[in-house]
C-alpha cells in the first residue's frame, strides 16, 4: 500500500510538472504515462478500460510507454547522428549497430504496449546537438548511462512476469551500450562502482526534456 | 529435475534455507525448474512458489555461487603477466565482484538464510588471450544468470539489489568484449540462461 501511495504521489508530482512545463508540448508524455486526459481518448482510453486486472495492468503500460518513449528517443538520436557523417569507420558501425537495437526495443515495447491492451506512446519529434564528435560521444554516453538507470529505477515496479522479463534483458543491453561509450571516451565503464544506480521517472524526465520538440 | 541431472553436486550439496539437499531437490523438482526458466514462467508459478517463503534465498545464493565464481577469477587473473591496462581492469571488476559477494552474503542472511559457501575454483588461463576469453564468457553467462532468475525475484528489495548488479556485470561484459574485438551488445535482448543451464556450463571450473 505504501508503494502505491508513493507511485501515486510521484505520479502526480509527474503530471504537475509537465502540466507546469507547457501541457502542449509535453502531451506525449501525458499519452507516455497512460494518463486519462479526456482530450486525447485514443491514447489514454484503453489502460483505463482494460477489464479483471485493470489497475496492475495500468500502472504496467505507464513504465512500458515511458520506456517506449526513450528507446524512440535514443533509436532517434542514433539514426541523426549516422546521418551527421561525423563518423567513420568502426565508430560508425557501432553507433549504427546501437542504434539498430534501439529500435528494435521500439518495435518491442510496441508490441508490448499493444498486448496490454494500450495505445502505444507517439513517437516524439527530437533535436540534439550535433556540433563535433566528441560531444556526440558524450550525449550518447549520457544517453544512454541515463537509459539504463531509468531501466533499473522501473524494475522493481514491473508486475507482469513477462513484461519484467523483456525489461531486464533491454536494461543490459544498455548498460552494454553505456560501458563501450564510456570506454570510447576513456571514462570508467562502472561510474557508479559495484552497484548501478537507478533513475526514476522524475529524475529523467526532465533531462531528456530538451531533447523533445513536439 | 532429478538429483543426477544437477550439473554440480557441490552446488546442490549447499544448504539452502535449513533444508537438506534431498528435501530441497525434491521441492526443487516442480520449482527450480520452472522458477528458473523465469522468462517463461507465468504468474501462478511465481506465486505459488512465492509461498514457500524460499525462493528468494535460493536464487540470491545461487547468484553468490557466481560471483564468489567471479571474484576467484579476477584473483587469479592478477597472477598472470596482463597488460597494466588489462591488470588494472581485472582488479576493478574483481573488487566489484568481491563487494556483490558481501552485498548477496548480507541479502542471504538478512532473508533468513544460510549463505552459500564459498566454493573451490580452477580457471584455464594461462595468458591474456585465455583470461579475455574465460572473462567474456563468465561475464556473459552473469547477466544471462541475473536476467533469467530476475523475474522469479518476489521481493521488490532484493530484485532492485540484483538489478543493480547485472547491469555492472553487462557493463563488464560490453568492456571485455571490446577487448576482444567482439561487439559490446551481441543482440538488441540480451539472452537469459535458467540456473541448471548456468550451473551445467561452470561446472568445469568448480574443483570443490
Amino acid at each position: 500500500v505504501r508503494e502505491l501511495e508513493r507511485d501515486d504521489a510521484s505520479r502526480k508530482r509527474f503530471l504537475k510538472m509537465v502540466g507546469g512545463g507547457g501541457a502542449g508540448a509535453f502531451a506525449l508524455f501525458l499519452a507516455a504515462c497512460g494518463s486519462s486526459d479526456k482530450k486525447d481518448s485514443t491514447s489514454s482510453s484503453a489502460p483505463a478500460t482494460t477489464p479483471s486486472s485493470g489497475g496492475s495492468v495500468k500502472k504496467d503500460l505507464e513504465i512500458v510507454n515511458y520506456a517506449l518513449t526513450l528507446e524512440y528517443l535514443e533509436a532517434d538520436f542514433y539514426e541523426k547522428v549516422v546521418a551527421s557523417g561525423l563518423f567513420k569507420g568502426a565508430q560508425q558501425d557501432t553507433i549504427k549497430m546501437f542504434g539498430e537495437q534501439e529500435a528494435e526495443h521500439v518495435d518491442a515495447l510496441t508490441a508490448t504496449v499493444k498486448k496490454l491492451g494500450g495505445t502505444p506512446a507517439p513517437k516524439p519529434k527530437t533535436k540534439f546537438p550535433l556540433d563535433d564528435a566528441k560531444s556526440v560521444l558524450k550525449l550518447a554516453a549520457t544517453v544512454e548511462n541515463l537509459g539504463a538507470a531509468a531501466y533499473l529505477g522501473q524494475a522493481g515496479n514491473i508486475l507482469n512476469k513477462d513484461v519484467l522479463a523483456a525489461a531486464l534483458s533491454i536494461h543490459t543491453v544498455e548498460a552494454r551500450h553505456a560501458s563501450a561509450l564510456n570506454t570510447l571516451l576513456g571514462e570508467s565503464v562502472t561510474p557508479d562502482g559495484a552497484f548501478a544506480k537507478p533513475a526514476s521517472m522524475d529524475e529523467v524526465l526532465p533531462k531528456v526534456k530538451p531533447f523533445i520538440v513536439a | 529435475m532429478s538429483e543426477s541431472k544437477l550439473a554440480i553436486p557441490e552446488l546442490g550439496a549447499v544448504e539452502v534455507h535449513g533444508l537438506t539437499r534431498s528435501a530441497f531437490v525434491l521441492k526443487g523438482a516442480l520449482a527450480a525448474g520452472a522458477v528458473y526458466g523465469a522468462a517463461t514462467v507465468g504468474p501462478f508459478v511465481g506465486s505459488a512458489f512465492a509461498q514457500s517463503g524460499s525462493g528468494d534465498v535460493d536464487i540470491v545464493n545461487f547468484a553468490l555461487t557466481l560471483e564468489y565464481l567471479e571474484a576467484d577469477f579476477y584473483k587469479k587473473a592478477g597472477a598472470l603477466g596482463l597488460s597494466s591496462e588489462l591488470k588494472k581492469l581485472a582488479k576493478e571488476f574483481g573488487g566489484q565482484e568481491s563487494e556483490h559477494v558481501d552485498a548477496l552474503t548480507a541479502t542471504v542472511k538478512k532473508l533468513g538464510g544460510t549463505p552459500a559457501k564459498r566454493p573451490t575454483f580452477t580457471f584455464p588461463i594461462k595468458d591474456e588471450k585465455s583470461f579475455l576469453k574465460l572473462a567474456q564468457t563468465l561475464e556473459d553467462t552473469g547477466v544471462a544468470a541475473y536476467n533469467g532468475a530476475g523475474p522469479a525475484i518476489q521481493s521488490k528489495e532484493v530484485l532492485g539489489a540484483a538489478g543493480s548488479i547485472v547491469q555492472v556485470e553487462a557493463r563488464h561484459a560490453a568492456a571485455i568484449r571490446l577487448q576482444n574485438g567482439q561487439p559490446p551488445a551481441p543482440a538488441a535482448f540480451d539472452k537469459t540462461m535458467d540456473k541448471a543451464t548456468v550451473l551445467k556450463a561452470v561446472k568445469p571450473l568448480i574443483t570443490a
